[in-house]
């Protein structure tokens, strides 16, 4: 390393106008250095400027931002004060980007290859044969399947964990002496992500360019980085080694970011004056599936055989990767999917496959919470009028009652009674999940089923979130059917846990002991691709490949 | 580019689905002729015609065969080109659409291949100088142009070009022709009138569709390659909009065959749209039919096309 730094910001400032016209700061005031070959972790959860900053680099901002302030200088580039032309040969070759979602960042309707080398091509850094050929050598370095042909294929025809390989080939074909990496992992499942940062970490040690890293998971960017900088409302809050900033963190923000990965043990209630010896839902055989139905059977069919019990006052996570089935059982209990085989008994009774065939005194005590509030919650009705419906639908409630219970909901999900008159798009994200949840309660549920209800949240908000659950349980007594794909989170508020794969549990656990007692393969699989805190996981982490090969779709 | 079996079959299946909505089109064309009030045979015969002449005529017309066997007759002629015989001048109804035909498609043509190209150009351009004052200029215009009623804009184009310049002639059929530059004087009227209402739909519709394509992740990620935004707009947002532009320039084309009939009527001009009224005052049923028939399948064959466009520029049906 020379003492020259690569890159300086200089208490940089970014504004952007509002929907209304009102000018807001975005970042206020940022500086840091980048030494050559050095990585550089930006952290915040969102809204925290992380992108903001990392695109700024390029000499780019999303509509509706500016530049207002300070100087970024990239080399001998001083970007900030440069034109619109010369920011464009600056970026690829000076400065490359590896985009969040590469699904998303891929052109649909262009080849691979010709996205690859396309910077090559636009800044006229080789010809085209070349250029294909350094592709070639990249896709081999990012351990790409069959790297001399994938470049003919299109974006819909390979996996998610290898288009985001491709993208970082993209990135790096112009040999730019900066990459800056935009939550490249976030999209990915677990097992996916390991191969993805492997494939990163490869490439970035064997040349001398820098990089910057945007995360909100500290455990990911502990793999990676040499030095982190803690964002929060586009300021930085701390500044320090990767070793400084997990050991010896000074801020009290970075030390809340760090409490929320602290595991945390979840104690079962104590299930009062209920029959606890009865399950209060059990399934079994239970297939449901999508498509064309052909001999009552549906031509896609994403559940199968799938049984388990829950008992009262219990909560059972569900745990698996994308597309094992975990959101489709939750529907097929809730009757929104109805099953073409198998049974759900609940309260002892058994359950109509379908929604409309069910009393509505079973719709009241088994009830659903979507992932995204965002679309769960009518955006044109007031936080009132969604949260009066189900207590009129299902008690008859109206008038003061009602309005007197809406103000009990609210002060049970811990929000002040002024918010119903408010539209849910007024709300935080943090704000509209609790909502979500209280309209569940408003029926007064025994049951309700979770789906992925904390995934779309910042790590901190949804700790307060599943605290609050945990109050609500032993005030409510009630259980949970919790769906996630992130184990720590299950862990925290589970008793048992059944691991799926392919539509099918290939493992049920007690949820305090998922890594010491699993003994299926792919559970195991699963439980050791969680990143940890430690720097040296990754590097330390030893994985069957066949076992990989076997279950991960790479 | 080499398409893939699914893809002619999804190609394939597109026109299969044009032609039972032919088909279905057409029965709907018979039977709502049949509705129109009246019996044809006493209109033809006049108010003084005796019930024997009348009951002698719808025989010897058909008219008392069952509407069904009428609809397979007329169905078959159809297929066939036998388009029938005109109940008022007894002249093959081929003949008659035949000029008149010919008068519309060129009036089309010169429209299309003129006002396409420059709205295609001005949405792109509008779209990709998003809120500068060249695309604010170009919207207050063509929302100004799509809010006034075609026949203003025609009597207005005839009032201030023909009455007070005296630049152009008002009608455009019957004047002197024996020049390029009359020809050009004579087509410049309906051309301009019906160029205006035209480019309007098809430059918003793709100001609209280049947008959703540009603010979409890929066209960032090629201004962070470095891309111009002219490469940006036309190498990775253009292909992604070809499909839902096409269909907004085949419904906007499509009304040039069928739906002209005022700017028609107001330059004179002797078009089939214009054809189809006379038929209508004459209670005319094979013509109107006929008439109806060629602006459905017009219709169908520009909607049709633009699906194809649309599937063919898609490589994820590809396989």
């Amino acid at each position: 390393m020379t003492d020259a730094p690569l890159v300086s910001v200089r208490d940089f400032k970014v504004g952007a106008t509002t929907d209304g016209g009102r000018k807001i700061d975005i970042i206020r005031g940022v500086s840091f250095d980048i030494a050559p070959g050095e990585i550089l972790a930006l952290i915040g959860e969102s809204g925290s400027g992380k992108t903001t900053i990392a695109l700024s680099l390029l000499g780019y901002t999303r509509p509706g931002c500016e530049m207002t302030g300070g100087t970024i200088r990239v080399g001998e580039n001083d970007v900030t004060a440069m034109s619109e032309t010369e920011r464009c040969k600056l970026r690829g070759v000076e400065v490359s980007y590896v985009p969040q979602s590469a699904a998303a960042a891929f052109n649909p309707s262009k080849r691979i290859m010709d996205q690859v080398i396309e910077i090559a091509l636009i800044h006229k850094l080789m010809p085209r044969a070349e250029a294909e050929e350094h592709a070639r050598s990249l896709f081999r370095a990012l351990a790409l399947p069959e790297p001399d042909t994938i470049g003919n294929r299109y974006p819909h025809q390979v996996s998610g964990g290898q288009l985001q390989r491709l993208s970082a080939a993209m990135a790096l074909i112009g040999d730019p002496k900066l990459v800056v990496f935009d939550e490249p992992t976030t999209a990915l499942d677990v097992t996916t992500q390991i191969e993805v940062l492997k494939a990163f970490r490869s490439v970035l040690e064997k040349t001398n360019m820098s990089g910057v890293y945007v995360s909100h998971d500290l455990a990911v960017v502990a793999q990676i980085a040499d030095r982190m900088i803690v964002l929060k409302n586009g300021e930085v809050q701390e500044e320090g080694t990767t070793e400084q900033i997990l050991h010896a963190p000074a801020h009290p923000y970075t030390r809340e970011l760090l409490a929320a990965f602290e595991p945390v043990q979840h104690t079962p209630i104590e299930a009062r004056g209920r029959d606890v010896d009865h399950p209060l839902l059990e399934v079994i055989g239970l297939h449901a599936g999508y498509g064309r139905v052909e001999n009552r059977e549906p031509t896609i069919k994403v559940l199968e055989d799938v049984s388990f019990t829950l008992k009262p006052g219990r909560n059972l996570g569900v745990i698996g990767e994308s597309g094992s089935g975990k959101s489709t059982l939750a529907r097929a209990i809730a009757g929104i999917l109805p099953a073409y085989r198998g049974s759900v008994l609940f309260e002892g009774h058994e359950l109509a496959p379908d929604l409309q065939n069910r009393t509505k005194k079973q719709l009241q005590r088994a009830q659903i919470v979507f992932q995204l509030a965002d679309t769960a919650l009518n955006p044109a009705q007031s936080i009132g009028t969604i949260l009066a419906r189900p207590l009129t639908f299902y008690h008859g409630l109206r008038g003061a009652a009602r309005d007197k219970r809406v103000n009990e909901l609210l002060d049970m999900v811990h929000l002040p009674k002024s918010l119903r008159h408010r539209l849910p798009g007024e709300l935080s994200g943090g704000q509209k999940q609790r909502i979500n949840l209280a309209r569940a309660l408003a029926a007064d549920p025994v049951l309700i089923l979770c789906d992925e209800i904390t995934s779309a949240l910042d790590t901190v908000v949804a700790a307060a979130i599943l605290e609050l659950m945990r109050d609500l349980q032993n005030e409510l007594n009630l259980s949970y059917m919790f769906i996630s794909h992130d184990l720590s989170t299950v862990e925290a508020i589970c008793d048992d846990v059944l691991v799926m794969y392919k539509g099918a549990v290939v493992e049920a656990l007690p949820a305090a002991r998922m890594s010491a007692d699993a003994q299926h393969p792919y559970s195991k699989l699963l439980i050791s691709s969680v990143p940890q805190l430690d720097p040296n996981w990754l590097t330390s982490l030893e994985q069957d490949p066949e076992l990989v090969a076997a279950f991960s779709r790479r | 580019m080499l398409k893939s079996s699914t893809t002619w079959l999804l190609v394939a299946k597109r026109l299969g689905i044009a032609l039972i909505t032919l088909v279905i089109v057409s029965f709907a064309v018979f039977f709502a002729t049949q509705l129109l009030p009246g019996d044809v045979a006493q209109i033809l015969l006049g108010q003084a015609a005796t019930p024997e002449a009348v009951a002698g005529l719808r025989e010897a017309m058909g008219l008392n065969e069952p509407a069904i066997l009428r609809f397979l007759h007329w169905l078959t002629g159809l297929a066939t080109g036998d388009l029938g015989i005109s109940y008022v001048n007894h002249m093959e109804i081929s003949n008659l659409i035949a000029g008149r035909l010919a008068n519309s498609l060129k009036l089309a043509g010169v429209v299309a291949a003129l006002s396409t190209p420059v709205a295609l150009c001005l949405g792109i351009l509008a779209s990709m100088w998003r809120g500068t004052l060249l695309d604010r200029t170009i919207s207050i215009l063509t929302i100004a142009v799509i809010s006034v009623p075609e026949f203003m804009i025609a009597t207005l184009a005839v009032l201030i070009f023909a009455v007070w310049l005296g630049w152009l002639p008002a009608l455009s059929y019957g004047v002197d022709v024996d020049s390029l530059g009359a020809i050009l004087r004579a087509y410049a009227l309906p051309v301009i009138t019906l160029s205006f209402v035209v480019s309007a739909q098809m430059i918003r519709m793709t100001r609209a569709a280049m947008i959703e394509t540009i603010n979409t992740p890929y066209v960032e990620m090629a201004l962070l390659k470095g891309a111009s935004r002219t490469r940006m707009v036309l190498v990775h947002a253009l292909p992604n909009a070809l499909g839902p532009i096409a269909n907004a320039v085949a419904l906007s084309l499509s009304y040039l065959v069928g739906g002209v009939i005022i700017v028609e009527t107001v330059f004179n001009y002797p078009g089939v749209a214009k054809l189809m009224v006379d038929g209508v005052a004459t209670r005319d049923l094979p013509l109107i039919q006929s008439c109806a028939m060629i602006f459905c399948f017009s219709y169908l064959s520009l909607t049709t096309l633009a699906d194809m466009i649309a599937i063919l520029s898609n490589p994820r049906l590809r396989r």
